[in-house]
């Protein structure tokens, strides 16, 4: 396993520097740089969901407040460092005590489903209630419906006028995308992955073998709440605003529909998932013929009727039948359910 | 004095609405443990219905209580055959699906009727208590869900379709080899869910500005009632509206509309971590 | 003019409105027009009228000979009423399209999503909608009325017609609070008494308890600058209540949208409302326009406030540009602050060197029948609220949205 795991980071690396170099030609990079960080955000949950079993409704939450605490501290602290951090400590942190609720609570699939919804509700209730003038954190109006503009966005750390947009943005994106990747790669290799899996598939026989079940979820979600907070500063950093529909349930909604599309229990489909359909919707903005809800809906009903394990097992399951045949090293990752339950 | 009466019937009018917006998902998650994320919009489907009849002329109590549900009704049948069918004891994937299936229904309304906000105005008018107007609709929403909680229990309790349906609700296999088809069932009970969401957002109509994206604003709330209420179907739809109805009223009167939604929600996340299971999974076991 | 392998593949991923090669070929003699608005998702009834009042005017500039002997072409976004769209199309449009000006944005977080990308690559931008006001920036331009120019006419009116004392029911966003705190100052200017002032974030839609509240308060007026389809079901149930006829209402807000034509008679009749256009007005300008309208597109009930806002904002960009003599940033900029006008379908509109807000002319009108029907005119109010924190004059480098303080 340790040789594979050497020779899988090389071909990560390899394949991520190729791409990098090469979306550019393709799609600006402006528009690039969204669909990374929308990778990103569709990580964080194919990680809780796909290899921990835990469906989060909202996800988005965790976008939204890693976005929040970058612009809030961003403006209260004017140089970028600290807020990037910020605002991915402050996600982990508030996951980590609602997951703590949750989980030693025994709370199971859908009543799971219904607590992070109804949090995620009610912080887009409150953000949105924010406008007033007396909601102040520093020196940051929170502003309610209307967001927050005009913060620092991301510089060299320590030379706060020194400020990385554009093209060389979007290379700080992909690369954290890519050592997020990798670091996803390495947590499900280590044990507590595994042992993950292994809860996602029975709880019950992991925790008569002795597991601690909920600190284990716990600190899953915790991880994954960390990636989607850091998503989330990234996406402040790119939009220039962050506004309460970061929080709103369409934005949960359509993290869920990229895991479906992408492909659960994998680590590139939720990737691949989310810059598609991101870019979809962008190229149908462009278009006014038919509405493009609708489109989005009829995609996850088909996905959910006829592909309901997503793109990527299924091409990489028609790849193994022609090409490879039985060769089991290039077996999807999905196929390994099997084996660990 | 006329001020409490006037508290009094807002508190009911406000646990009414919530059992009539959560009806139709309770019926189809009690019964067949779909939990329907297009029920928001089969609500705003029963509000366009009622405008569009009442628009032709048609009388619009008729609209609301005869057209509305029908249509709805069998916009929901065909939902069933073409997509929920093939999903039963999935329940994430129907949950998945519904919620495609409301996106879709969110575009082709606006395709259909465009984003503008429509509406019908309310056709009761309004009375005095006092010093006090109240809405006099209010009265005929807390007529229509009690009615309509009271039909629930009759057809359950005292019909053969409702034994039927209770049998097949507790053991799908014992009503199979019994000779009754769960299949015709479950295609039976998804119509009467969908029937009962589009009788909500056709009585509901008159209250609000209808856009297609409408539906959301319910969703989440009889998503909360029904999973908060537990197994039993009546019992607890009946027992968590009225716990957060009251509770989000009195933050409503006390403090303001916002505090009152919140407030709402907070009680649902306590409610779900003191009670896993949901009110019924600890009170009123095994009853309706 | 060569395009490389990027843009190529940009411009074609792009679809922009003409076709690749006759683009290519007749690009550098063309004006480029950005636009970003929402006609579809939410905000599209207010976005759709204005998209095509953008493009009817463009047509009218075009069929006469276009600008500087140029025609004007159009590269028209929508936003989906996405606020990250926005920021998206607007990168695109300054950087790839690389257009003259940008007219568009309609809800105030969209046009600060937008502003800072347009004042970075030096793009022209107007912003033609009713908002809060406040914006100081020598790179945008706003056409829309601000709450002092309706509140300063609306309230004394309706004060004289009612009572002294006013509930306020606002929005709860930006725009409400503010103009809540102009309806404040104007009342108690006017000699009255706020007694109740309540806000409501955009989804509420249940206001019977607040119905209950406003009666145990006991105004003479109500005035609610409530905003959107939700906010909607405040008017219906008011009426439902009945307490139309004893509590009269008073709005900023109503018909921006052209909802008063979803309330039915009953329910709207007699609530007064203060702006720049309406579609009863009655004047030469506006007939002309809507026999346009009518011809263009076949039916002229989607004509509303924003739609007027952003056919007078076109006639000013191009009456800047004639000016000018060039499409160059700064040289428009210099001649659209020598107090320039133009007479739109609601009147004289004259761009106000000090903050780049419109002075123009303000209607009070009343509902009835599903129209506004226009009680007074007021001639030429300036835009007081900006102008009291904003002078682009003595300060060309500001860059903020002022809190107007009262």
């Amino acid at each position: 396993m340790r040789g594979t795991g050497g020779r899988d980071v090389l071909i990560t690396l390899v394949v991520a520097a190729l791409l990098i170099w090469i979306m550019p030609t393709m799609i600006a990079t402006y528009t690039l740089t969204v669909l990374v960080i929308y990778g990103m955000l569709g990580l964080s949950l194919g990680l809780i969901w796909g290899f921990g079993g835990i469906l989060c409704f909202g996800q988005a939450a965790f976008f939204g407040l890693g976005a929040y605490t970058y612009a809030i501290a961003a403006i209260n602290i004017g140089e970028s460092t600290v807020p990037m951090i910020l605002a991915v400590l402050v996600p982990a942190l508030f996951a980590a005590i609602l997951g703590a609720i949750m989980f030693y609570g025994r709370l199971m699939d859908v009543y799971l489903g219904v607590i992070t919804l109804v949090v995620t509700l009610i912080l887009f209730k409150f953000v949105n209630t924010t406008a007033g003038p007396q909601y102040v954190i520093g020196k940051a109006r929170i502003g309610g419906y209307n967001g927050i503009p005009g913060f620092q966005t991301l510089n060299v750390p320590g030379d706060p006028g020194a400020y990385i947009w554009g093209d060389p943005f979007y290379y700080v994106c992909a690369v954290a995308l890519v050592i997020v990747f990798l670091l996803v790669t390495w947590l499900l290799r280590s044990s507590f992955g595994r042992i993950a899996v292994g809860i996602r598939e029975n709880e019950v026989r992991m925790a008569l073998l002795g597991y601690d079940v909920a600190a284990r979820k716990t600190v899953l979600f915790t991880i994954g709440a960390a990636i989607a907070g850091l998503s989330g500063a990234l996406f402040a950093n790119w939009s220039e605003i962050v506004t309460p529909s970061l929080f709103s349930l369409s934005q949960s909604a359509e993290i869920i529909i990229w895991c479906i599309v992408g492909g659960l229990g994998t680590r590139l489909g939720p990737i691949l998932g989310a810059a598609g359909l991101a870019y979809l919707k962008f190229m149908l903005g462009q278009q006014s013929m038919i509405d493009n809800t609708l489109i989005t809906g009829l995609i996850l009903v088909l996905f959910v009727l006829f592909l309901p394990r997503g793109l990527v097992p299924a091409v990489a399951t028609l790849w193994g039948r022609i090409v490879v045949g039985t060769r089991r090293r290039t077996q999807p990752r999905t196929m390994r359910r099997t084996r660990h339950g | 004095m006329d001020l409490s009466f006037v508290i009094l019937v807002e508190v009911l009018y406000a646990v009414a609405s919530l059992v009539l917006i959560s009806a139709g998902l309770a019926v189809v998650f009690g019964m067949m443990k779909v939990i329907n994320l297009a029920h928001g919009e089969f609500m705003m489907m029963g509000g366009y219905a009622t405008i569009t009849a009442a628009n032709l002329g048609i009388n619009v109590f008729v609209a609301m209580l005869v057209i509305a549900p029908l249509v709805v009704g069998l916009i929901g049948l065909v939902v069933e055959r073409l997509v929920i069918r093939h999903l039963y004891g999935r329940l994430v994937d129907t949950m998945l699906a519904t919620w495609g299936l409301s996106l879709m229904f969110i575009g082709l309304a606006t395709m259909i009727f465009g984003n503008t906000t429509t509406g019908i105005s309310t056709p009761i008018t309004g009375f005095t208590v006092g010093d006090y107007q109240i809405n006099g609709y209010n009265f005929f929403i807390i007529v229509v869900s009690v009615v309509l909680v009271l039909c629930m229990l009759a057809v359950l309790k005292g019909t053969r379709a409702g034994l039927i349906a209770r049998g097949t609700m507790q053991r799908s296999d014992m009503a199979a080899a019994l000779g009754y088809s769960p299949d015709r069932i479950y295609m039976a009970t998804f119509f009467c869910g969908s029937a009962l969401s589009g009788l909500a957002g056709a009585v509901l109509a008159p209250l609000v500005g209808l856009v297609p994206t409408s539906g959301g604003a319910y969703i989440a709330k009889a998503f909360i009632t029904v999973i908060a209420g537990g197994p039993s179907l009546i019992a607890g739809l009946v027992s968590s509206a009225t716990s957060f109805g009251l509770v989000s009223q009195i933050f409503t009167f006390t403090i303001s509309p916002v505090i009152g939604e919140v407030v709402l929600l907070v009680a649902a996340v306590i409610v779900l971590r003191l009670m896993p299971q949901g009110i019924t999974g600890r009170f009123f076991r095994g009853k309706l | 003019m060569s395009l490389n392998r990027r843009e190529f593949l940009g411009r074609s991923a792009a679809l922009t409105t003409a076709s690749l090669l006759p683009y290519a070929a007749y690009a550098a003699d063309t004006i480029k027009l950005g636009s970003v608005l929402d006609t579809s998702g939410i905000f599209d009834a207010y976005g759709k009228p204005m998209d095509q009042a953008m493009r009817l005017a463009l047509k009218q500039i075009n069929d006469t000979g276009g600008l500087l002997d140029r025609q004007v072409e159009l590269m028209a976004y929508d936003t989906q009423s996405d606020m990250a769209l926005y920021s998206q199309y607007a990168q695109q449009l300054t950087r790839q399209d690389q257009v003259d000006v940008v007219h568009g944005g309609i809800l105030s977080a969209s046009r600060e999503a937008i502003r800072q990308t347009m004042r970075k690559s030096n793009t022209l931008y107007f912003y033609n909608v009713q908002y809060e006001g406040g914006v100081c920036d020598r790179n945008i331009f706003v056409t829309g009325v601000t709450p002092a120019q309706q509140v300063a006419v609306l309230v004394p009116y309706a004060m004289k017609k009612s009572g002294p004392k006013v509930h306020i029911l606002a929005a709860d966003y930006n725009y409400g609070q503010i103009t809540a705190r102009w309806i404040k100052k104007f009342v108690e200017d006017n000699g009255g008494e706020v007694v109740g002032t309540d806000f409501f974030p955009l989804d509420v839609s249940d206001f019977g308890s607040t119905i209950t509240k406003i009666q145990q308060t006991a105004p003479d007026l109500v005035v609610a600058p409530l905003v959107g389809g939700a906010h909607l079901s405040f008017f219906r149930q008011w009426a439902a209540a009945g307490m139309k006829d004893r509590i009269p209402l008073a709005s900023t807000t109503m018909g921006v949208g052209n909802e008063h034509k979803v309330l039915t008679p009953e329910e709207g009749n007699g609530i007064m409302v203060a702006y720049n256009y309406s579609q009863e007005l009655d004047t030469e300008a506006n007939r002309v326009f809507k026999d346009k309208w009518q011809a263009e597109y076949g039916d002229t009930t989607a004509i509303h406030e924003l739609a007027v806002s952003t056919y007078q904002g076109i006639l000013l960009w191009a009456e800047g540009v004639r000016q000018a003599g060039s499409v160059e940033h700064d040289a428009v900029v210099e001649a659209l602050e020598t107090g320039i006008s133009i007479d739109g379908p609601a009147g004289k509109v004259t761009l106000d060197p000090q903050t780049h807000h419109a002075t123009l002319d303000v209607h009070i009108m009343e509902f009835e029948d599903q129209g506004m029907t226009v009680i007074e005119t007021l001639q030429q109010i300036a835009p007081v609220d900006t102008q009291a924190v904003c002078n682009l004059q003595e300060n060309p480098d500001d860059n903020q949205q002022y809190e107007i303080q009262i």
